[in-house]
């Protein structure tokens, strides 16, 4: 290889030399006005030229020196007083080389004079010329030869509007010459890969694409000449270069022209001749990138309609998208072994377009999506992490556009889309859902959509099975669960009845999250909740009043059982703190109070995360709360309830046996005062029931083991009650009696079972 | 010149000229010597006038048995040598026997002299017309003094010319250029074969019957290409025969090697031909001059592989002398 490119090396050198060498007496005879000699020297030198030894790129530098010989060359031909030879004459006298490539070079030189010269038609003498160069058939040499020619014949077109404009069909004459110079050119880089010096097809595919800007030099100068408008393009230019593309049967050809026509003609003609374009598209080889092309069609499609708004009409005109679409979906079906990142792209590009030119069509939108999801459903597992990043791009370009994720949110094929992606690249995706929504500030205002974004992030929101925790890295859990945080925040109506539908479904959501999501999400949902409550106090007037109680009451419900399902201490103490501002703050109505206290209570009761220090802290408020409810009943009740927050019924639960004691008392206290009120009130005892009720607690904990209640405390009180409900015979309680004999019962049943407890019951007489 | 021969010296010196030898066209000869001189053009049926002057030494007399001047159409075959066949010969009496003491002029004229054939020097033949002036001596040997001149004649474009055209398929022959060893086991036989399955061509020349300045137009097809080609030349070849029956003799000289095309084509290519003739030195075809020689052209058509084999398919064609071309 080495020894290789050294060769190279070394021929270069030498036909360098050869050029040089014979150029010195080229010069010689040009100043001498010499033309024989002159011709002599010039073919020599253009001999150097007919080396098989260089790769394209060697030739290349060669043929450059040899092409700055030939300018001079050309002044001095031009000056007929120099040689005194008319052009015509010459034109035959260069004919005379015996050797093909530098007669033709030097045919070229006279040509491009002869037809400055005017003393013939431009079209006739590039016709000969084109022909003529049919001699040369080895690939390289005969590239750069007809290079040669394109290069001296570019500003002699015989154009409209051209000094060398002709009769009517002039541009079509010149449109013919381009295009045969462009064909035979093709054939020869084609022919480049079953020819020319045996070598490994990489090394022939690179060389080739080192030749390739000289063919697609031609379409440049098609898309130069002034004559070929909209018409002629459709007609003449454009099936020509497809039929030379199409029956080339060379992949690496068909895409790289394809791509030179796609990017060196105008965009409105793309527009008008896209048919014919995409009908080319199913007719290349199967190994040819034709998701690139059409991406880069659709990308320039795109970048035109994105440039002004007049041109829109034009596309709807055409039906550009259902063109592209119909396309893009026999491609994939042709090629059955395109990988699924290929298809894909061309979604994104197809997307992409859509949204530029039809943003107000979200059905192609989603019809888009939903091709996607039929090619992802056809793939058993999608691994390509390409392929994911185009799903990626697929789904982000609808957010980009509409910048609101509500348009996304209404495409019914999107959530399918993310379902084909793995756990990372769902969540990945997620997380650009939720930062298109931060970044937009776009506010998710229904319930229904709501419900279809928690869908959308599910990834981020609970764990999904098969997913490998051990993986995840703390510090992007903990963004990722800040965002989703974040997130909660956005989702906002006015409308307090949906807002609480809202909070509902992101309850639901959340819930499952478990215990390492939690901590971060359900902060948000208070405080969403929280806000919602201050709205309603603001609002209370507008408000009926049985559902202005539904709500915070609900409301609280939602934050007491955060708080429960969350393990994190100083989070569930935060929530309670919380509560307890929310109940003192905006739960108004008593009987909602009464509710909520419960509430608080039973939660409170079940937590097991606190430290001694908030614990107390919290039961003593929650007793305090309690104790300050407006009616005595329930202030009564509340107490003994709070009694169960001192005894925990668990293997290491609190068991603080007195103040449970101190809670039953206060409550009997409270029982009495109540009793008395009702006295004094009415002139007739309150209900005894309310005694009966604390009896049950005392029994309750009686049996449970508690040292503080004894059994002569509880004898007292059936005395007690029995005592209250002589003296209350003027206003019989059927209920209260009843549930006082079923107290009475279970006492005697728990006597007559004997062994622990039973002894524990001997000591109470009936 | 002749001075320098000293003893041999010849005691008069004799100039040959055309009367309107200034305006005659000249063209150039090339001599025995190797030299090429300018000398008249002329054609059949012409006249041709002139003087011959005759200018003793100084000093010296010139006794003689009369003076002649003949104009001679020869043909010199080289494997031959020394036999002149000639094919014309007319004499014209210019002097009486008698003594010549001083320069002197003499008129001539051959009228609408019969001149069939063109001058034409080749490998082994040469045809050539002279004007010979011989002053006839007594005992000595005679003084002669020589003129060539050329003969050239026009013939109008032919009626018919129709275009070549062929399907060289199976005719292709090939020939090696490469070892000896290469030679031994590429028996001929099996290229035949092979050139049917490998190589198809079909060529096409406008004319069959080209005057010497015309351009040769015309386009080759390949219907099947299955060798590695590496180039094509078309050649133009003259073969002159010489003798006759047994004594045949033929040399070929290629005059023109041109190549067409460079690289290899594939199936379906057309490779124009356009090859112009007057750089090369060409004559007229001559068919069966005086029994003597033939000179005829033919157009070759090389294919060249990679491997240095050589395929050719060779197309007579007719030269002529166009009045208005030259």
């Amino acid at each position: 290889m080495l020894n290789g490119t050294e060769d190279e090396e070394k021929w270069l050198a030498e036909g360098i030399a050869g050029i040089q060498h014979n150029a010195f007496y080229m010069h010689r005879a040009l100043d001498s006005n010499n033309l024989r000699e002159a011709l002599k020297y010039s073919a020599q030198m253009l001999s150097e030229l007919r080396t098989s030894k260089l790769s394209p790129h060697k030739y290349y530098e060669l043929y450059m020196r040899a092409f700055d010989e030939l300018k001079r060359l050309e002044l001095f031909f031009k000056d007929d007083s120099k040689h005194g030879v008319s052009v015509v004459d010459l034109y035959e006298l260069v004919q005379h080389a015996g050797n093909i490539l530098p007669r033709l070079y030097l045919l070229c030189t006279v040509g491009s004079i002869y037809i400055k010269s005017k003393e013939a038609p431009a079209k006739e003498v590039l016709k000969d010329l084109v022909e003529m160069c049919r001699g040369v058939q080895h690939p390289i040499r005969g590239l750069f030869l007809r290079s040669y020619l394109a290069q001296i014949s570019r500003d002699k077109l015989p154009d409209i509007g051209s000094e060398y404009e002709g009769d009517a069909d002039t541009v079509m004459d010149a449109v013919d010459f381009v295009l045969q110079n462009f064909t035979e050119m093709n054939k020869l880089w084609v022919r480049m890969q079953h020819q020319g010096p045996g070598g490994v097809r990489e090394k022939r595919e690179k060389e080739r694409s080192e030749l390739q800007d000289l063919v697609g030099k031609n379409l440049h100068v098609l898309s130069q000449i002034e004559g070929v408008d909209l018409e002629m393009y459709k007609e003449t230019v454009l099936p020509r270069v497809l039929e030379q593309v199409v029956n080339c049967k060379d992949d690496l050809a068909q895409y790289y022209l394809m791509d030179c026509i796609i990017q060196v003609f105008p965009d409105e003609y793309h527009l008008q001749t896209l048919e014919t374009l995409l009908g080319a598209c199913p007719q290349l080889q199967p190994t040819v990138d034709v998701k690139t092309v059409l991406s880069r069609l659709m990308d320039r499609l795109s970048n035109y309609a994105a440039s002004s708004a007049d041109v829109l009409p034009e596309f709807l005109q055409v039906e550009a998208f259902s063109k592209l679409s119909n396309a893009i979906g026999k491609v994939i079906e042709a090629q059955l072994d395109m990988p699924a990142v290929g298809a894909i792209t061309l979604y994104v590009s197809l997307l992409t377009f859509t949204l530029r030119v039809h943003p107000d069509r979200l059905d192609h939108v989603d019809q888009v999506l939903g091709a996607c999801v039929k090619k992802l459903s056809n793939i058993p597992k999608l691994e390509d992490s390409r392929a994911m990043k185009q799903v990626v791009a697929l789904l982000s370009a609808p957010l980009e556009k509409y910048n609101d994720i509500v348009t996304a949110l209404t495409l019914s094929n999107y959530p399918r889309v993310m379902d084909h992606l793995d756990i990372g690249t769902n969540k990945l995706m997620a997380m650009v859902i939720i930062q298109s929504i931060m970044k937009n500030n776009s506010c998710i205002s229904t319930a229904d959509k709501v419900e279809v974004l928690f869908e959308l992030i599910k990834g981020l929101i609970k764990d999904i099975d098969g997913a490998d925790v051990d993986e995840l890295d703390e510090e992007d859990f903990k963004e990722e669960q800040n965002s989703v945080a974040r997130l909660i925040h956005m989702l906002y109506n006015d409308e307090p009845e949906e807002m609480l539908k809202i909070i509902c479904i992101v309850r639901k959501h959340t819930m499952v999250g478990g215990p390492k999501r939690l901590p971060f999400t359900v902060s948000s949902l208070v405080f969403s909740a929280l806000r919602l409550l201050r709205q309603l106090q603001g609002q209370e007037g507008d408000i009926v009043g049985e559902e202005a109680s539904m709500t915070p009451n609900k409301n609280f419900q939602l934050l007491t059982q955060a708080a429960n399902g969350c393990d994190i201490e100083h989070v569930a103490y935060e929530f309670f703190t919380q509560a307890f501002v929310l109940y003192e703050e905006e739960i108004a109505d008593s009987k909602a109070q009464v509710t909520a206290i419960h509430l608080i209570i039973g939660t409170l009761q079940r937590m097991n995360v606190f430290g001694v220090e908030n614990r107390d802290t919290l039961t003593h408020k929650a007793t305090g709360y309690s104790a300050r409810l407006l009616k005595k009943a329930d202030q009564c009740r509340a107490v003994y309830a709070c009694s169960h927050l001192f005894w925990v019924d668990d293997q290491d639960g609190i068991k603080d046996g007195e103040r449970v004691l101190l809670c039953l008392k206060r409550a009997l206290r409270i029982a009495n005062a109540a009793q008395q009120m009702a006295n004094v009130a009415r002139g007739s005892g309150g209900p005894v029931s309310l005694f009966v009720e604390i009896l049950n607690k005392y029994i309750y904990f009686f049996e449970k083991g508690n040292k503080q209640i004894t059994s002569s405390a509880i004898q007292g009180l059936i005395e007690l009650i029995n005592t209250e409900m002589q003296s209350d015979s003027t206003n019989p309680d059927s209920v209260a009696d009843a549930f006082l004999a079923s107290t009475l019962r279970y006492i005697q049943f728990q006597k007559q079972k004997g062994g622990v407890m039973g002894e524990k019951f001997e000591s109470i007489k009936l | 010149m002749n001075y320098l021969v000293g003893a041999f010296k010849p005691p008069c010196n004799i100039f040959i000229s055309f009367t309107d030898g200034r305006s005659r066209k000249q063209v150039p000869l090339k001599k025995e010597n190797g030299k090429t001189v300018m000398v008249a053009l002329f054609q059949s049926q012409e006249n041709i006038v002139g003087e011959v002057v005759i200018e003793p030494i100084h000093g010296k007399k010139v006794e003689h048995n009369g003076v002649k001047i003949e104009l001679l159409g020869q043909i010199e075959l080289y494997f031959d040598r020394g036999n002149f066949y000639d094919f014309t010969s007319l004499v014209r009496e210019l002097d009486v026997p008698g003594e010549l003491y001083e320069r002197k002029t003499y008129p001539f004229e051959f009228s609408t002299v019969e001149m069939p054939y063109e001058s034409y020097n080749g490998v082994n033949v040469r045809l050539r017309y002279i004007l010979k002036v011989t002053i006839s001596r007594n005992y000595v040997s005679n003084i002669v003094e020589y003129q060539d001149f050329v003969v050239r004649n026009y013939t109008p474009p032919p009626s018919i010319n129709n275009s070549i055209k062929d399907v060289p398929c199976l005719n292709l022959s090939h020939s090696y250029h490469g070892s000896s060893a290469r030679d031994d086991h590429l028996v001929p036989l099996q290229m035949e074969v092979g050139i049917e399955d490998c190589l198809h061509i079909e060529f096409e020349y406008s004319k069959s019957k080209y005057h010497l300045k015309d351009v040769i137009i015309g386009k080759i097809y390949f219907l099947l290409v299955r060798i590695k080609l590496k180039n094509m030349e078309l050649e133009i070849r003259r073969r002159e025969s010489t003798g006759s029956g047994p004594n045949t003799y033929v040399e070929t000289e290629t005059l023109a090697k041109f190549e067409l095309m460079d690289g290899a084509p594939v199936r379906g290519e057309s490779i124009p031909i356009r090859l112009f003739l007057s750089p090369y030195e060409l004559t007229p075809t001559y068919r069966n001059i005086n029994n003597k020689f033939s000179v005829k052209y033919y157009l070759n058509l090389v294919l060249v592989d990679e491997e240095d084999r050589r395929y050719f398919k060779q197309q007579e064609i007719t030269m002529y002398r166009n009045l208005e071309a030259s």
